[in-house]
């Protein structure tokens, strides 16, 4: 009797354990390549930046502590870096999901014409960013022939004076934005597009039952349906604002007087010009840091709503 | 309707700059910034391919492009085989580590490429992989992301599919070649399109391990040709557009596979 109710566990048991080396053979290569590619340099990274590693330098190198953190954090160029990294992340996030929001929900129509704006709107999520930041150079051309230039004149009815947008201190960081605008609406516009389309129709119709007209429907039905899906593309408009680096790269180099700099352009200088490689690590560090934050910000909300749902 | 006219204006909005890329590569380069600021940016007046010849002569256009489908295609079809294998055995498989793995697959997640930017360019450095296309591929095959939208997607398949395998005998590689792979095209598809779109525009990378322009691919050499003396912004221009034709072509034609791969990475977010 004993050794008969044995038989079936110790076979599921061997089957299971039987799993495990063809599990290692296929999980194996993927996950060398993440321990090799991206723990090792995260774990190097963290510990890079408490040294004060400069490549070519006579010294040797030295455990520092928080040095190079207190030395980042106390500089006006690093700190006007993360200003705007901050500015574009309060800027862009909301004006790029609100108009995101406002083109699906444009969009959430008939067939054909959907297909065919979908279309147009997503194109440009498809250009990479160094082509985009390159025309755009051209569209943000200083005088009366700039294509932008003449835009606003003929909006304002010419009472618009061109402006060089990338050489000016106070206007090359809100030009920057609009291209990243342009460039970033599509990708977050079919995420609230499927989101759209997955609402129930049956919700409308019960609201529209208990006499809510088009806003109440779209307050106290759409919106919370969307709630993840928003909480979604506001976390990734808000990670990509601090990763801000190709446009500022190709447009301004950081200019004019840092007006323009961002972190990763900081370090990327830091590491590059003046080899800082520790220093450079550390402002990385930074960024993982604030990126950490606002992912658990991120899942604490959604876990949140699942919870009360 | 007013939302079919501000749909319309947005449209105009957004496709301004496209049309203008389109329409000034073939123009001649002078009239390219003079009538930029009028309605005649988007009218071709002389339609001449001049400018795409020139991008030929004065850069190796088809080695920059070669060097982008090289990598891209590469970082894709490597990584559709690794991360579906490494998802397979996380969601299906029962053995000893998965739970550790799993949970280093869900941590590695949150960390940006530009976090490890720094000690990978050093290790590419110490391995001596500078100025490679290995460098451009290699460290970007196995992806976190990727794992985990196969294991989401291989956890909602069917028990039912393995089990009539299994009792036939089949072991672990079979049923993952016979069963599992023709039931997920979805998956594959969006991971190819995920993957494809986060790394055919990569500029920081490229910029930082690639200094010769044997393995650059576009991006780099867009921006390097933008500030090759003489400025001349029709070439520029045709450079653009020769750059994004076969993209957008791809993206026309698999638009509806662009669209749900990008649809499931916000869902699954």
């Amino acid at each position: 009797m004993t050794s008969n109710s044995k038989r079936p566990i110790n076979n599921r048991r061997q089957q299971s354990l039987g799993a495990t080396p063809g599990a290692w053979l296929l999980a194996g290569p993927a996950l060398a390549g993440l321990l090799l590619f991206v723990a090792l340099p995260f774990l190097v990274a963290v510990g890079l930046a408490f040294t004060n590693l400069r490549l070519g330098s006579p010294l040797p190198v030295e455990f520092v502590g928080l040095e190079q953190f207190r030395r980042i954090l106390g500089d006006p160029r690093f700190g006007r870096a993360l200003l705007n990294n901050g500015l574009f992340a309060l800027v862009v996030v909301p004006v790029q999901t609100s108009a995101a929001l406002i083109l699906a929900l444009l969009l959430n129509r008939s067939l054909r014409t959907m297909v065919v704006l979908r279309t147009l709107f997503f194109m440009p999520v498809v250009f990479p960013m160094a082509l985009v930041a390159v025309v755009w150079v051209l569209l943000y051309a200083p005088g009366p022939e700039g294509m932008i230039n003449a835009f606003l004149r003929g909006l304002s009815l010419g009472a618009w004076q061109a402006r060089d947008f990338l050489n000016d201190p106070v206007l090359a960081l809100p030009a920057i934005m609009v291209l990243s605008i342009w460039q970033g609406v599509g990708f977050q516009m079919i995420i609230l597009l499927a989101g759209l389309q997955a609402i129930p129709r049956e919700l409308y119709e019960a609201a529209a039952l208990d006499g809510a007209g088009r806003w109440c429907g779209f307050w106290n039905v759409t919106l919370p349906q969307l709630r993840n899906a928003l909480i979604f593309v506001v976390l990734i408009t808000t990670i990509l604002a601090f990763r801000l680096f190709d446009q500022v790269q190709i447009m301004t180099r950081g200019g004019p007087g840092g007006a323009t700099t961002t972190v990763m352009f900081e370090a990327v200088h830091a590491v590059y010009e003046r080899q800082q490689v520790a220093r450079g690590a550390a402002m990385t560090v930074v960024l993982f840091l604030i990126v950490l934050a606002v992912t658990l910000f991120q899942r604490r909300l959604v876990r949140q709503e699942r919870a009360v749902s | 309707m007013a939302s079919s006219l501000a749909l319309f204006a947005a449209a105009l909005l957004f496709a301004a700059p496209i049309v203008f890329m389109a329409i000034g590569s073939l123009k001649p380069d002078v009239s390219v910034l003079a009538e930029a600021g009028t309605l005649r940016a988007f009218l071709p007046s002389q339609i001449s391919l001049e400018n795409y010849a020139d991008v030929f002569r004065r850069v190796s256009f088809g080695r920059f492009m070669i060097n982008s489908l090289l990598i891209n295609s590469s970082i894709v079809a490597a990584g559709l085989v690794i991360n579906s294998c490494a998802g397979y055995a996380l969601a299906r498989l029962r053995w000893r580590g998965r739970a550790v793995v799993l949970a280093l697959v869900l941590s590695l997640m949150i960390i940006p490429f530009e976090a490890i930017a720094v000690p990978l360019f050093y290790q590419i450095t110490l391995l001596g992989w500078r100025d490679t296309y290995t460098a451009q591929i290699l460290p970007f095959m196995a992806n976190a992301f990727s794992i985990y939208l196969f294991y989401t997607f291989f956890i909602g398949l069917p028990k039912e599919l393995e089990e009539a395998a299994r009792i036939d005998g089949a072991g672990v590689f079979g049923i993952y070649k016979e069963i599992i792979v023709p039931n997920s095209r979805p998956v594959f598809a969006t991971v190819a399109i995920l993957t494809f779109l986060t790394h055919w525009g990569s500029y920081l990378w490229p910029l930082m391990v690639t200094s010769g322009e044997s393995v650059r691919p576009l991006p780099l050499a867009v921006a390097a040709f933008f500030t090759l003396p003489p400025l001349q912004w029709g070439d520029i221009l045709a450079f653009g557009v020769m750059m994004v034709a076969p993209i957008l072509v791809l993206f026309v034609l698999f638009q509806g596979w662009f669209v749900r791969g990008v649809a499931a990475s916000g869902l699954k977010g």
